[in-house]
């Protein structure tokens, strides 16, 4: 990527008017994103006592942990009601669990047998490569709902509906962008290094496993992190199969702690808790891994 | 965007000898994956055009009914009405959507390049649609939402947002325009960087003004972008389901219930599988439609950066 900055717009005045607003115009929006998420940990930070009275505030005079103990399970239900809870909580905790298995599981299987398809369309040859990889294309406008129904009557006959493998089946083998996005990296890798460990005796997984997956960590990242941030944040597919609550994702579990508080008053406080541990994991990745997390996405748009 | 696909080599006489038994070889590395296809999203396509000739309750067995289906979708006025509701919500989030991120996307590239600001105007991207919703639910709330406390001392007073039957589409779509502006502005931002410098330096000498500028090159330049950006979130909004089922549920008094939500009712609430999955095909041809567009604008634009 070029980052030559560019200067053509050097301002002709020290500081001109429209500079100022269009400053103004960026913090505003910056505000607008972040705010939001602060209002969250206020409200997660603050007690059932302190909702009422406090609800105009920016930050709690009195912040406690109590309502992020209560989510996940942490207190007696006792305790949890004492706190302003309904008892009846949704376990976060095996639901952090479930979300985190559901997106590695898929992470790890989808990049690797999507890799292992790329790999074969990229560089080997067998009758009706092209005619499959051009159904694959195909298969990428399908919209989500066309396919959910029959897939949820799949996995109910299958009898695994409320498990993992059922949450998992559509996505763990394949999906056809991830198939598309790695094909296209692979064919431009030079073919130089693959002919000379054939030469040597490699057999081709060999040469996919210890040549071109090393080869080409950054369009793999870029696929786990793109891949990560679409599976932690899935709702619909999790809603559909899992009704147990053993079985709920983070979201699932979210919608269904919100659907149980009663019309009328919401548990906030702790709806806010549940709201914020479920984001948890994609500020700490956008922490972490941020400069990759940003190309990854712009990445995704452009090609 | 290119399809990728090369023209099969021509076969000489002598087979290819680089690896022994391609052919082999080849369908087990693609096994796994062909596997997830075959049985995730070939089948189920297939299976879908079939169910939507059926009537079927998932209990007994599905009986055949032709086209019965598609003609209770042509007169069914909800559907009509959810159709409608949707367009609304489409309306509504695509063009505040996409002129928000180019405003951004120019501001991001004019003055800042700080990779904190793009990550800080991600973070809403990066959220599950529900906890978004749930973001919006609270901070909405007309008794204790921090919006409506501040609304309260101003001439407007206190809104109902979600809860009003006038306000509830606007508002949802408002949600999802907080949601996907940061990450369309990125999109926005890369195509900007794509864009060579020295056609700016032509213009400055040549004493544009930064309107025109921006009018006369930026805009046609961008045009690629703006088309992938404005047709994938074409898609996506016409899919809206998520913030719908978390927020209203198609309420109040129906004004929300958008298309994928009454597909998804049909199917799950009243189990009504072949009616839910004839309408389901309906928005799969609109979407089709949409697709087609995207590739035929696209490839009308492939030259205009050379």
């Amino acid at each position: 990527m070029t980052t030559v900055p560019r200067s053509y717009h050097r301002p002709r005045k020290p500081f001109p008017l429209g500079r100022l607003l269009a400053w103004l115009a960026l913090a505003l929006i910056l505000i607008i994103s972040v705010f939001p998420i602060l209002i969250v940990l206020k409200t997660a930070l603050t007690s059932n006592r302190d909702l009422f009275t406090e609800a105009a505030r920016l930050w709690p005079s009195d912040p406690t942990l109590v309502n992020f103990q209560r989510v996940l399970g942490l207190l007696s239900t006792e305790q949890a009601q004492a706190a302003g809870g309904s008892g009846s909580a949704v376990n976060f905790l095996s639901a952090l669990k479930n979300s985190a298995i559901f997106t590695l599981l898929i992470v790890v299987g989808q990049t690797f047998f999507s890799a292992m398809a790329a790999y074969a369309f990229a560089r080997l040859k067998f009758p009706g490569r092209d005619v499959i990889f051009t159904l694959f294309l195909i298969a990428m406008m399908i919209p989500g709902i066309v396919l959910f129904i029959p897939n949820f009557i799949t996995v109910r006959n299958l009898g695994w509906l409320n498990t993992i493998p059922g949450m998992v089946a559509p996505f763990i083998l394949m999906t056809p962008f991830a198939v598309f996005f790695l094909r296209q990296f692979f064919l431009s890798l030079p073919r130089e290094t693959e002919e000379a460990a054939f030469l040597d005796g490699a057999g081709p997984f060999t040469i996919f496993w210890r040549i071109t997956l090393p080869m080409s960590q950054g369009p793999l990242a870029t696929l786990a992190i793109l891949t990560t941030i679409g599976m932690w944040n899935e709702f619909f597919w999790p809603f559909l199969i899992a009704k147990d609550e053993a079985s709920f994702t983070l979201p699932v579990a979210l919608q269904v702690f919100k659907s149980q508080t009663p019309q009328g008053v919401p548990d906030w406080t702790g709806l806010m808790a549940g709201t914020f541990i479920t984001a948890i994991p994609v500020f700490l990745m956008l922490i972490i891994l941020g400069r990759r997390v940003v190309e990854s996405l712009a990445f995704s748009g452009t090609k | 965007m290119s399809t990728g696909i090369d023209a099969p080599p021509l076969r000489t006489t002598a087979p290819p000898r680089r690896f022994p038994s391609q052919a082999v070889t080849g369908y087990l590395f693609i096994l796994p994956a062909l596997i997830g296809f075959a049985v995730f999203y070939l089948y189920p396509a297939l299976r879908g055009v079939q169910i939507s000739f059926t009537d079927w309750n998932l209990l007994s067995e599905p009986s055949t009914v032709g086209m019965a289906n598609y003609n209770e979708v042509i007169r069914d006025p909800k559907f009509w009405s959810a159709l409608g509701i949707t367009v609304k919500y489409v309306l509504w989030n695509i063009p505040v959507q996409t002129l928000l991120a180019l405003g951004l996307a120019v501001a991001m590239d004019r003055l800042v390049k700080s990779m904190f600001v793009k990550g800080l105007l991600i973070l809403p991207y990066l959220l599950s649609s529900v906890v978004v919703a749930m973001i919006f639910l609270w901070l909405l709330d007309p008794f204790l939402g921090i919006v409506n406390q501040w609304l309260d001392g101003t001439p407007l007073g206190k809104q109902s947002f979600f809860t009003s039957a006038e306000q509830a589409i606007p508002t949802i779509a408002f949600v999802n325009v907080w949601k996907h502006m940061g990450f369309n502005a990125l999109l926005f931002y890369a195509g900007l960087q794509a864009i060579p410098r020295t056609v700016y330096e032509a213009a400055s000498i040549d004493g544009a003004s930064e309107l025109t500028t921006f009018r006369r090159i930026t805009l046609p330049l961008l045009r690629p972008v703006t088309v992938f950006v404005l047709v994938t979130s074409l898609i996506g909004s016409f899919q809206i389901f998520d913030t719908v089922a978390v927020t209203t549920q198609g309420g109040p008094a129906d004004a929300t219930r958008v298309l994928v939500y009454y597909i998804y009712q049909n199917a799950f609430s009243f189990f009504r599988m072949g009616y839910a999955t004839a309408m389901s095909m309906v928005l799969f041809v609109i979407l089709v439609v949409f697709t087609l567009l995207q590739m035929r604008l696209l490839r009308a634009n492939e030259s205009d950066l050379e």
